[in-house]
């Protein structure tokens, strides 16, 4: 059974385990020692002066990084009945992730320091998994009017993002990018076209055109990414793209990244198992933005994983109350509550053999960290003990009462997953345990 | 599974074309070919429904429509009740499973569901009471199934045989649930050659996967064509960034005397209606000896009866 502590212990040793460390290019058997909220020691032997408060018996398990979820929404402020702060940072701890990065389409949106500071104290109340906030690029995801973003930076903000709310003026981007890298502020996008995105809820191809769904085309992609490349020419400002669905637009990435262009690209993990195809039953747990594309646009997606022009597998958790996914299949609400799938969904590419266990973990821990420029995502001596014990042979069955997350809404509901968190400890304490 | 059939392959509810055998739609045609009498009798009216409700569930206006159901059904002698959803219930805020729910408790056997989005057709099919038959009258773009049973119904009526077809559907495909059901049918049947025209704005991309051949040219498309099917193109999408205008398209896409000489010497000449003559088709040819315009509109009355008498009728089966 799932127990949630936050027990006293001040010193832990994980002992046994595999400890993966991709960050530091570490892979052995051995054991970790953390002290005070940092890791003290990676060594078969404890430290001289080290006495463990509690000792974890990690034999046959992985002791990687704690996992930091690029693109999760928690719904809170603003719509609580979908998920809150306290509900969803439960699921991911108990997921093995330790760093969730929330984008600021909330109600009210992180457009203000008070939002930040509502959400920091929310998470702190809840004591789980930690949450770096995306600022507002506009005020309210106006798309017109900048907001405080040198304030926000200083209130906790790692970067300025409008969700998935496109900003249309292009001259009111290119001048949000330019103050941005003011502050040394990375832009995640996400790239969607707005005027190639109106009423659209399914890939553009032979599904849309055989059921007749309103259908957004590569395009709706691949137009927003040209654009924002060509704003960001080679003034050095960084960018992150938020989401990616299509092999062309990764494609476009990868052209930038050669051209020495500071750019960066994540996927959700679903968007690397289904396609198009998936929505033959009108099925709403299928309704995702950007849509399930084609099986070239997934295995283009996966190359683009694989190759490094994808430096990052998040979540894109999107929590639901039940009511948001009943209806016709257009009238339903778009997204996928996935955090707890994240890791399980990350192993299955190593059993598929598109990555290997360290260059999986990889996406989902130094790489995300990296792309947010945060102190986490590693084990290296002296940094913040935030760590992942997971099973990877653990086969558990996802149904609503195993889900934490307030959102049931998931394709993957009744199936089979392999891989599951153990033990989660964040800043050197021990939150979950299974 | 397929959710419209039975455990033991017959048609419980009637959503698409799409997915059912030859025998099953060839079952409907046989069947409406037996009910097409009933309009000559003197007592129009057979009792085989008797005792059966019917619910016209109407979320989008359709008098045209919803008045065949409505004489289908009393024609069959069941008990049909109109209810325009559009005007009352959706408006005060009831989520349609509501709706549904209110409705199944006037313990009735059927619904006839028109509705504006993709996919409600299904959703209703999925979510009500076992006992409960649901028949598309039309949802969003995706498939108005007793349409193209009409249509291949007259067709079959004016030509026999499917197979050595070559047939065109013209207009509007992208927006078309009449099209979309069509194709389906028509390529069930048997049909090889099948066509569709349209200007490219107006034409789904990747199409050509039904098995159908995309045309531009109005003139290649329908030549030496045995049937044309003519869409109805919604006044609202003939200005804009979907067609510069009405004569433009007409010049381009509307069926003349002159362009109709392109097809074969008997061709057919279908639309579903209300046509919008001078934009779609010429005056004289929807009133012209190729057109079957009206026969379309009567054949949809035995359609709708044969549908509804198979879908109550196996569900008996089903419950007994």
């Amino acid at each position: 059974m799932t127990n949630i502590t936050n027990s006293a212990a001040t010193s832990i040793a994980i002992k046994n385990g595999r400890v993966i460390d991709p960050a530091n290019n570490i892979d052995s058997n051995t054991n970790v020692y953390i002290s005070n909220g940092i890791i003290t020691h990676i060594g078969d032997k404890a430290p001289a002066d080290f006495s463990a408060d509690q000792t974890i018996d990690a034999s046959d398990k992985i002791v990687c990084p704690g996992i930091v979820d690029m693109c999760a929404r928690l719904r809170d402020p603003g719509q609580t009945q979908k998920g809150n702060i306290a509900s969803e940072t439960k699921a991911a701890a108990a997921a093995g992730i330790t760093t969730i990065c929330c984008p600021p389409d909330t109600s009210p949106v992180i457009d203000t320091t008070s939002v930040v500071e509502l959400i920091r104290s929310r998470q702190e109340s809840a004591g789980m998994t930690k949450i770096v906030p995306l600022a507002a690029i506009t005020k309210e995801l106006g798309g017109e009017n900048l907001s405080s973003m040198a304030s926000l930076k200083k209130a906790g903000c790692v970067g300025v993002s409008d969700g998935r709310k496109p900003i249309a003026n292009s001259m009111v981007l290119r001048r949000a990018m330019q103050y941005a890298d003011t502050y040394d502020l990375k832009v995640f996008l996400s790239p969607i076209d707005p005027w190639l995105s109106q009423e659209g809820c399914a890939h553009e191809g032979k599904v849309s055109a055989r059921f007749g769904i309103p259908s957004l085309p590569e395009a709706t992609e691949t137009a927003a990414i040209a654009r924002d490349l060509a704003l960001v020419e080679q003034s050095g400002i960084k960018i992150h793209f938020n989401q990616l669905s299509t092999k062309q637009g990764a494609k476009l990435i990868a052209m930038g990244q050669k051209d020495g262009q500071k750019i960066t690209a994540d996927v959700s993990a679903h968007q690397l198992f289904f396609t198009e195809n998936n929505l033959c039953s009108f099925d709403s747990a299928y309704h995702v933005r950007p849509p399930f594309r084609t099986i070239e646009d997934r295995d283009g997606l996966r190359d683009a994983l694989k190759s490094g022009v994808i430096g990052a597998i998040c979540s894109d958790h999107q929590p639901h109350e039940p009511d948001a996914k009943i209806g016709p299949f257009p009238t339903t609400e778009p997204g996928i509550s996935a955090l707890e799938t994240l890791l399980p969904l990350t192993m299955k590419l190593v059993d598929e053999g598109l990555l290997n266990l360290s260059g999986a973990i990889k996406k989902i821990t130094t790489g995300p960290a990296t792309i947010l420029d945060i102190n986490a995502g590693t084990l290296a001596v002296g940094s913040i003990a935030d760590v992942c014990v997971f099973d990877p042979d653990l086969e558990w069955a996802l149904t609503e009462n195993e889900m934490l997350s307030m959102g049931k809404n998931t394709p993957l509901l009744g199936q089979s997953m392999k891989g599951r968190a153990t033990h989660t400890i964040i800043d050197g304490k021990m939150v979950f345990e299974r | 599974m397929n959710i419209q059939l039975t455990k033991d392959g017959k048609l419980k509810h009637f959503l698409t074309t799409e997915g059912l055998s030859k025998e099953i739609l060839t079952e409907i045609l046989d069947t409406a070919e037996n009910f097409s009498s009933v309009a000559n009798m003197p007592v129009k009216k057979i009792p085989l429904l008797r005792g059966k409700t019917i619910i016209n569930l109407f979320f989008e206006n359709s008098t045209r429509t919803r008045t065949t159901f409505d004489l289908a059904a009393t024609r069959l002698s069941a008990d049909v009740i109109n209810m325009n959803i559009s005007t009352s219930a959706t408006s005060k805020g009831e989520s349609l499973l509501d709706t549904l729910r209110n409705l199944e408790a006037m313990s009735c056997d059927m619904f006839v569901v028109r509705h504006a989005d993709t996919g409600a057709a299904h959703f209703i099919a999925s979510n009500v009471a076992p006992h409960i038959s649901v028949l598309n009258a039309g949802d969003g773009q995706h498939a108005h199934p007793t349409q193209a049973m009409l249509d291949v119904f007259t067709l079959r009526q004016q030509k026999g045989a499917f197979e050595p077809l070559s047939v065109a559907i013209v207009g509007d495909i992208m927006h078309s649930r009449v099209a979309r059901s069509n194709i389906h049918a028509l390529k069930t049947l048997g049909v090889k050659d099948l066509r569709v025209v349209g200007p490219r704005t107006l034409m789904p991309k990747d199409i050509e996967d039904l098995g159908v051949e995309v045309c531009y040219d109005m003139k290649r498309g329908i030549a030496d064509t045995d049937a044309i099917i003519m869409l109805r193109l919604q006044r609202e999408r003939m200005q804009g960034e979907l067609l510069p205008s009405e004569s433009e398209y007409y010049s381009m896409f509307g069926l003349t005397e002159e362009k109709l000489k392109l097809a074969k010497p008997d061709v057919t000449v279908m639309h579903p209606g209300p046509i919008n003559r001078g934009v779609e088709i010429e005056s004289s040819v929807a009133d012209g000896k190729h057109s079957v315009i009206l026969q379309q509109v009567t054949n949809g009355l035995a359609i709708r009866m044969a549908v509804m008498s198979l879908t109550l009728g196996h569900q008996s089966e089903e419950s007994a």
